[in-house]
């Protein structure tokens, strides 16, 4: 984890208690690192722990979808346009689809949509974040052109002129179009940090020790940065959501895939909030925001974690003297 | 150790590390080190004294052999660093000429357990050592170095530790390489007073009960005087004088010597304030020109200091300095 | 207010005067709310400061020094909350303050001085723009007095007012540590506290300036607080001395005093800690074991584990501080249920400590 190590040496502003003095026989936490760590870390934060419910109850409602509706999405002799009524929880789309269903079937899309891009996406960005801060010169220099290009270049209008062109190719394509155009933006902040390390005294330690190149990059140097590639997983995933969304929403997906934004594409074409149906467009939107705002919410708690300066002050438990 | 039979297990002739500074346009070199030659014998402690700026720590670095010298040679054994080309005689001579840090809070990798770094050193340097003769060797190192239950320690993280404990790690991993000389580039000065005494005295014991020379890259004299055979003192990327630490401290030839030593706090001596002249004003490394680079500080200074560069001379036997103004028969007085 | 003030003169330490003291701390704790509970990282601490004086506080990582002065500047932040006593600084409770009730006071009465000044200056800004914003942070407007004062304070530190265009990363580390003392005193305050100013810089830079503190404190009678890890630094400049230790003060007297004979073992043993570059060289063995871990809090003093030496009774009783002759030590040696053991006068020998382990 790349705590930061606090209090010890001589750094400027608030001064802490000294953690490392002291071998504190006996207190040797025996292996709780990386994600044993994080997983207390998040249980304490409010944020994370908002976030990361929400994110669960989306995960299991896309691995269980038929546990929670009944209905089959595509099914449409229902009666149209219907309100809601306990047999059909938000009642039926202008083609007789019940929406409940629709919402939660649809969860699936968007999720696999959203870790599959986050992570081919990080994957990318780290790749040549990392080595473009690595090699310098001008292996750097083209790849932070290729970087910077891409971040220049504004992103929706690309989006919307390579799924044309892929002709409404569904699910894949969009995850390809998403993921090519949106590893820059985390590129260059892991290419920021890896670029701050690279004059720690570690990674000249294990220079000095002998090791090869490859190996500090891959095994010193990425462990140290996990707090930010995980950040990175999550900004991307979040990215993800929000654009494939609204491409599907303007059509460029495929219209017979369910998922959040295809629904919104046909409540749109059917006009559904002036014509009395806005649970249409209003559910599927909130299912969005709400799983947007679940990677959001565990984004900004891994910055807290990660760096305890940003961590809210809270009321203390401590007698205060007057 | 004014034995001149042992050969040099390193030396180093006319070395230079130049740096470019300014943008790519600019034409402005740094002269980190210019023209050191030294020599560094087995079983012994050589402290490389000098203030920021002075070239210690670039020195140390082109022994390690991060940096290239622009100019210059440096002989380990008989042979010249420069010959070095293959991956494995690179490897040898980083397990004979290992390094340790200044600061224990970074010089060790924070995700990894305490032990990574040696065993990796022996992965690397010993790799006809099996897993279970790696991780015996890993806790005598440990025990070498005063850390125990060596095992227990093995088991912690960097952050479970105090920082004289990690530096000890450093000097572990050092040590398991078997190397013949140590680089330790101001190890002591990020750590608390009382803790100091305890690792100057690991390194000693090194030196006697493992035959290890060690190289001590300091600003502070006084523990450079407690540890060390010889002394050498930089200055703006010369060195200016060397010797043996108790000749070189008792009657120094060179006027930064002499500066150096008076600017030491000792609680025990009486402070004269009014003898207070010099202003500690940054030595002068970038395109410098030729002549003495201590001459402005230097109220000794005559003409020749600001025309003609002072090489090392010896003055006594095993004591040199680089000054006009130095004579072999006494000390130099050039502040208070 | 930018006139530089004349007639304060320094007052020997603990001399009786007519003048009361300056700075009152009494009985002041502060602590940090970490996850696994509060760490009292300090723990009731007091003493008195005169006008003019300089008081070095001396200590570890970890003793609570740097906290100390934070709360006596009422910096701290969360985490860290005072949690007794207070801090009366001429006549007024500064814990308690509002934001508003302390500017007031800062920079014009009270400054500091932080440890790394190229942490503390804004890269950015120009010297002369950094003091500018200074003082105009606490009210001065007129163009002309800015530029005045600028001149003069860093004449002060014998820094050519030239280098009111410089841009810290051009300077020495020795002259940017002098530009933030020239900053400290725009408004002659009349106590400056410094934090370990000097340990960026190098031996013969440091002695330099602080040769030029004590003779800037001479000229305009400011009152320092110094804390340092390194006790042979202010040993030549400071009329009273404050060993910390584990966020408690461990002895506290006459600089000379505690230098001469201290009594404390912690305090003999720092001493012993620094080799001498003159006299006969002798092995030295420091002060065994490390810091206290201080989230854990133990039966008896802190420094019983590592002291040579330790009684029985040490591991069970909290020592007080006692004084002994014109000092006060935190140690059952001189006070407490053992009554005292050590004669109050001959605190032992200097080479003894050497030999134990």
């Amino acid at each position: 984890m790349s705590m930061p190590i606090s209090g010890v040496t001589s750094t400027v502003g608030q001064p802490g208690p000294d953690p490392g003095a002291g071998p504190a026989a006996g207190q040797a936490r025996a292996g709780t690192q990386g994600l044993a760590r994080i997983g207390r870390a998040v249980r304490r934060n409010r944020k994370a722990a908002v976030g990361a419910v929400l994110l669960g109850i989306f995960i299991l409602v896309a691995i269980f979808p038929g546990v929670i509706a009944k209905d089959s999405p595509s099914l449409d002799n229902y009666k149209p346009r219907l309100g809601v009524s306990t047999a059909h929880l938000l009642g039926t789309t202008a083609y007789g689809q019940d929406m409940w269903a629709q919402l939660v079937w649809g969860t699936r899309n968007v999720l696999i949509i959203a870790l599959v891009v986050g992570l081919a996406a990080t994957a990318i960005a780290v790749l040549i974040g990392v080595a473009a801060a690595y090699l310098g010169g001008a292996a750097d220099g083209s790849l932070s052109v290729l970087t910077d290009v891409l971040l220049v270049i504004p992103l929706f209008p690309l989006l919307i002129v390579i799924a044309g062109y892929a002709h409404g190719g569904g699910t894949l394509v969009l995850i390809l179009v998403i993921t090519l155009t949106g590893w820059s933006y985390t590129a260059r902040q892991l290419r920021a940090q890896a670029l701050s390390l690279r004059r720690r005294d570690f990674l000249e330690a294990a220079r000095v020790r002998g090791e090869r190149q490859i190996y500090i990059i891959v095994m010193e140097v990425i462990p140290t940065m996990t707090s930010l590639i995980v950040a990175s997983f999550l900004t991307n995933a979040l990215y993800a959501v929000l654009f494939a969304s609204s491409l599907q929403f303007i059509g460029l997906g495929d219209p017979n895939t369910q998922s959040w934004g295809t629904m919104l594409y046909w409540a749109q074409n059917n006009a559904a909030l002036q014509t009395g149906q806005p649970l249409w467009a209003i559910a599927p939107g909130a299912c969005i925001a709400t799983l947007g705002a679940a990677f959001a919410l565990l984004n900004y708690a891994f910055d807290e974690i990660g760096n305890p300066a940003l961590r809210p002050v809270r009321r203390t438990r401590v007698k205060r003297a007057g | 150790m004014t034995d001149p039979a042992p050969e040099p297990l390193l030396r180093t002739e006319k070395l230079s590390r130049h740096f470019k500074i300014g943008g790519a346009l600019s034409r402005r070199t740094l002269h980190a080190v210019d023209d050191a030659t030294l020599a560094i014998r087995p079983r012994e402690i050589v402290a490389l004294a000098g203030e920021s700026g002075s070239g210690k720590s670039t020195m140390a670095r082109l022994l390690a052999k991060i940096y290239k010298p622009t100019s210059g040679e440096i002989y380990f054994g008989e042979r010249p660093l420069s010959s070095i080309r293959s991956r494995k005689d690179l490897l040898r001579y980083r397990g004979e000429v290992p390094m340790v840090f200044q600061d224990p809070f970074a010089s060790i990798n924070p995700v990894f357990r305490a032990s990574h770094g040696i065993l990796r050193a022996l992965t690397l340097h010993r790799p006809e050592l099996s897993r279970a003769e790696r991780h015996a060797e890993a806790l005598r190192a440990l025990s070498a170095v005063g850390l125990s239950p060596a095992a227990d320690i093995m088991q912690r993280y960097p952050h479970e530790l105090s920082g004289g404990q990690r530096q000890r790690i450093g000097f572990a991993q050092a040590l398991s390489l078997r190397p013949k000389l140590i680089l330790a580039d101001e190890p002591v000065s990020m750590l608390d007073v009382s803790i100091r005494i305890g690792l100057l005295n690991l390194m000693a014991n090194l030196r006697d009960q493992q035959g290890v020379s060690v190289l001590y890259i300091t600003h502070d004299i006084a523990s450079a005087r407690y540890v060390a055979d010889r002394l050498i003192v930089m200055y703006a990327g010369h060195i200016v004088e060397t010797g043996p630490v108790e000749d070189v401290l008792a009657s120094p030839r060179h006027p930064y010597t002499q500066l150096l030593i008076s600017a030491v706090p000792d609680p025990r001596v009486e402070l004269n304030i009014s003898a207070e002249t010099d202003k500690g004003e940054p030595p002068r490394v970038i395109d410098p020109t030729p002549g003495c680079r201590f001459r402005w500080r230097c109220p000794l200074a005559i003409d020749e200091c600001e025309q003609v560069t002072p090489e090392l001379r010896q003055l006594l036997p095993g004591h040199q300095a680089a000054c006009h103004v130095a004579v072999a028969s006494e000390p130099i007085r050039a502040f208070g | 207010m930018s006139s530089v003030r004349a007639d304060a003169d320094s007052h020997p330490a603990g001399s009786a005067t007519t003048v009361g003291p300056m700075l009152t701390v009494n009985d002041l704790s502060v602590a940090y709310e970490m996850d696994r509970g509060a760490v009292a990282a300090v723990d009731r601490v007091s003493f008195e400061l005169y006008p003019g004086e300089f008081l070095g506080i001396v200590g570890e990582s970890g003793c609570g020094k740097s906290t100390l002065l934070f709360a006596i500047a009422q910096l701290l932040n969360p985490p860290a909350v005072v949690t007794g006593g207070n801090v009366v600084f001429k006549g007024v409770n500064m814990v308690g303050l509002t934001d508003k009730q302390l500017m007031a006071v800062r920079w014009r009465d009270l400054s500091v001085v932080m440890q790394s000044a190229m942490n503390a200056l804004n890269p950015v800004k120009s010297i002369g723009a950094q003091l500018k914003d200074a003082m105009r942070a606490h009210g001065v407007t007129s163009a002309d007095e800015i530029a005045k004062r600028s001149a003069e304070v860093l004449r002060m530190v014998s820094i050519d007012p030239v280098h009111l265009k410089s841009y810290p990363h051009q300077l020495s580390g020795g002259m940017r540590q002098r530009s933030m003392i020239a900053m400290a005193l725009l408004f002659t305050p009349d106590l400056v506290i410094m934090d370990e100013p000097t340990s960026a810089l190098d031996v013969v830079a440091q002695r330099s300036l602080m040769v030029q503190i004590k003779k800037l404190q001479a000229e305009l009678g400011f009152a320092i607080i110094f804390v340092t890890h390194d006790m042979s630094l202010v040993s030549h400049f400071s009329e009273r001395l404050m060993v910390m230790y584990a966020g408690q003060v461990a002895e506290w007297g006459a600089t000379r005093q505690v230098f001469d004979n201290p009594r404390h073992p912690y305090s003999a043993g720092l001493l012993e800690a620094f080799p001498s570059i003159r006299g006969k060289r002798v092995p030295l063995t420091g002060i065994p074991g490390s810091p206290p871990d201080l989230s854990q809090p133990q039966q008896g003093c802190w420094f019983a584990p590592r002291c040579p030496k330790v009684m029985p009774v040490c591991t069970e009783v909290n020592p007080d501080l006692y004084s002994v002759q014109d000092v006060q030590v935190r140690c059952l040696l001189y006070g407490g249920p053992a009554g005292g053991t050590a004669p109050a006068d001959a605190a032992a020998p200097a080479e003894e400590m050497s030999t134990g382990d």
